[in-house]
């Protein structure tokens, strides 16, 4: 007998860790031996069902899942078109989708045998959902944070310290994301033997897109269930945030073999795409290899990575996770951009309207969702990835308004 | 026979090992990096290996990191150095040039292009770093068709089963990156190199270089006595930032002395 398989966006990556021709694994060859032996101890895991079990019990039970779908009722009359979910994955513990993948990851490190941990951190966020699982089990903890974002995010660093991790100020380059990521990935080659490296979002080389990816897609797994139960279909539109594309792969990757749905990712636009000043990759990048991985980047004409901009320290990165790369050059995702101005400006509406303070980087999903919403009809829906609280942006949108706190 | 082999069979008739010295091009400045090229050529250097600026070199330390932003700030991209190269080239016609750095830049200008225009202006070899042999396909087929020596990384964590794999396709000499860590931070000990050199040995036949952590006269005798080259950069780099270029060649020549004395003494 045989069967014709049905065509499929969700096999990917192939063996070499590769999104057509984005991925792989580009790192030295004192990391290579690492990679590969974490790839191994992935795959075991993943056939394992007390390892899914046990990530299970965590999710549940100490991060709140599942997050709830929201229908976002004032927020849609307000736009005057489509019917608006919100998934609500700012209402798990530390407040974003961070912590999905942090459990998942310390769980694989546990499982290895690892006994020590190191993240990279933008904002902060995927340093604090860091530093609280290490807190959880018990491991020591070492988050690099660019000096400028240690400077400008001081709340999630005194989490972080209270949290029981070290965070190590980089002032490498621009003293930002990837200089951070720069630096997590230098501790690693210099302590191959304990150190796990959990790295934050569906980047860096094979196996972390796709095991990222996995740990995410709990977000669109539910949503499409509770989308099921609450409207007996399936939304028209899914849409969601971008920097390196966590919340976004998580949310989209359950959706890929449903071509009904309309997925669109959107990045950050800074001060405008034409002002240099932005972290839109794909909209303005070109394909390149850094942090292990080829993908769009934002560089020069040389080759060489330039620095990101956004409002979001969370968006703020030059690169992206390279499935989106891909999603993005076969058509099947569209990606858009939001700027810093409008980002705020549905920060406010979401504020408002709902009664939820969402972090700046979901406002920038938020900021499409409010141009395209009104010009849908009322039967149709829009599912939107809310990925995270804003009480840590508090701060820099007071500053933005002119308000002195 | 390529001018690195040339190089490497001349000094086993000598009974020596090699020293490769390490310029940042660029750093500070284009003619400073001329003035060390042509300087190490005349003081001891047997092959001297090119820095090329990358904004995020993630296999270095602290050192080399802040070489390349000089560079970078001076000016460097992938056409400067390989004009740096052929520059050296008009006086010098002996002396290997091994360029090494990170992937992207050569994505960006082209691998077809890169590989014949480094050929054609006097590049010998390449290392780079981030391209482990998983990924080498992609250079492998340019780099052989210009002649150009494709230089691998080998490391501690490399192990026995797999340095067949990681040394398929490589040429010219393989680079032992002797410790787990970044360049220029710490060094591997005589005992550590007495017990991974005879590992890689019975690999290959290719010559192996000793990098990452060497920075003495007395640390490059002690990794000539086990290995056939030594490789130091990030000492240089801080001579250089504290002194002058004529300090760095001092250097140069007081590590080429350890080197050549190194087998002697052992004898």
């Amino acid at each position: 007998m045989t069967t014709v398989l049905p065509n499929t966006l969700r096999n990917g990556p192939d063996g070499r860790g590769r999104f057509g021709e984005f991925g792989g694994r580009f790192v030295a060859e004192t990391l290579m031996p690492l990679i590969l032996e974490l790839e191994a101890a992935y795959e075991a895991a993943k056939a394992d069902p007390s390892f899914q079990a046990e990530l299970d019990y965590y999710l549940k039970h100490y991060v709140g899942r599942p997050s709830a779908l929201w229908h976002a009722e004032r927020l849609s009359r307000e736009l005057g078109g489509a019917k608006i979910y919100f998934k609500r994955d700012e209402l798990n513990h530390t407040g974003a989708h961070k912590i999905n993948n942090c459990l998942g990851q310390i769980l694989l490190a546990k499982r290895m045998g690892k006994t020590r941990i190191i993240a990279e951190t933008g904002a902060g966020q995927h340093g604090v959902a860091t530093a609280t699982v290490c807190a959880l089990f018990g491991l020591p903890c070492t988050v690099y944070m660019g000096a400028v974002d240690v400077e400008r995010q001081k709340p999630n660093v005194f989490r972080m310290k209270l949290l029981g991790a070290e965070v190590v100020p980089v002032s490498s380059g621009a003293g930002t994301l990837k200089d951070a990521m720069n630096d997590a990935m230098r501790d690693w080659v210099a302590n191959v033997q304990d150190t796990f490296y959990i790295i934050g979002t569906a980047a860096g080389p094979h196996p972390y897109p796709a095991m990222v990816r996995d740990f995410q897609c709990v977000i669109g797994e539910e949503a499409k269930a509770q989308m099921l139960e609450a409207e007996g279909r399936l939304p028209d539109v899914a849409v969601a945030a971008i920097g390196g594309g966590s919340n976004a792969i998580g949310l989209f990757h359950p959706f890929l073999d449903d071509t009904s749905v309309r997925l669109i990712g959107v990045e950050a636009a800074g001060h405008g795409l034409d002002s240099n000043e932005h972290a839109a990759s794909l909209s303005r990048g070109r394909p390149g290899v850094l942090h292990g991985n080829r993908t769009y980047l934002l560089q020069d004409d040389d080759g060489q990575i330039l620095e990101a901009h956004s409002i979001s320290a969370g968006l703020d990165y030059p690169g992206i996770g390279p499935e989106h790369s891909w999603l993005h050059d076969i058509g099947r995702v569209e990606y858009v951009a939001a700027t810093d101005k409008e980002a705020l400006a549905a920060f406010q509406l979401c504020t408002r309207t709902e009664g939820i303070i969402p972090a700046l980087e979901p406002s920038h999903a938020l900021a499409h969702v409010t141009k395209i919403a009104p010009k849908m009809s009322k039967d149709e829906i829009i599912l939107m990835n809310l990925c995270g609280r804003g009480d840590k942006d508090i701060f820099s949108v007071a500053k933005h308004l002119g308000v002195e706190l | 026979m390529s001018r690195i082999a040339g190089v490497f069979a001349g000094l086993k008739t000598q009974g020596r090992a090699a020293l490769i010295p390490f310029v940042e091009a660029y750093d500070p400045n284009r003619e400073t990096s001329l003035a060390l090229l042509r300087g190490m050529a005349e003081n001891g250097a047997d092959i001297i290996e090119i820095g090329m600026p990358f904004t995020d070199p993630m296999a270095d330390g602290p050192t080399i990191q802040a070489a390349g932003r000089r560079g970078l700030l001076a000016g460097a991209s992938l056409h400067g150095v390989l004009g740096l190269v052929e520059e050296f080239r008009r006086t010098n016609n002996h002396t290997p040039l091994v360029l090494m750095g990170y992937l992207n830049p050569i994505l960006s200008y082209g691998v077809e292009k890169f590989c014949a225009d480094a050929a054609r202006l006097g590049v010998d070899g390449l290392i780079v770093v981030d391209l482990p042999t998983e990924e080498a396909d992609l250079l492998l087929p340019d780099a052989g068709k210009n002649g150009l020596d494709v230089i691998r990384l080998v490391a501690p964590t490399t192990s026995d089963a797999r340095l067949p794999l990681v040394l398929e396709g490589s040429s010219g000499f393989v680079y032992y990156v002797s410790i787990t860590g970044i360049t220029g931070t710490r060094t591997a000990s005589a005992a550590d190199l007495a017990r991974d050199i005879p590992r890689i040995r019975a690999a290959t036949s290719l010559p192996i270089a000793v990098g990452f952590g060497v920075r003495t006269p007395e640390q490059a005798a002690v990794v000539a006595q086990h290995a056939d080259a030594a490789i130091v950069a990030s000492a240089l780099i801080e001579t250089l930032q504290r002194e002058n270029v004529d300090a760095v060649l001092r250097d140069v020549k007081a590590l080429s002395a350890g080197v050549r004395g190194a087998r002697q003494k052992a004898a």
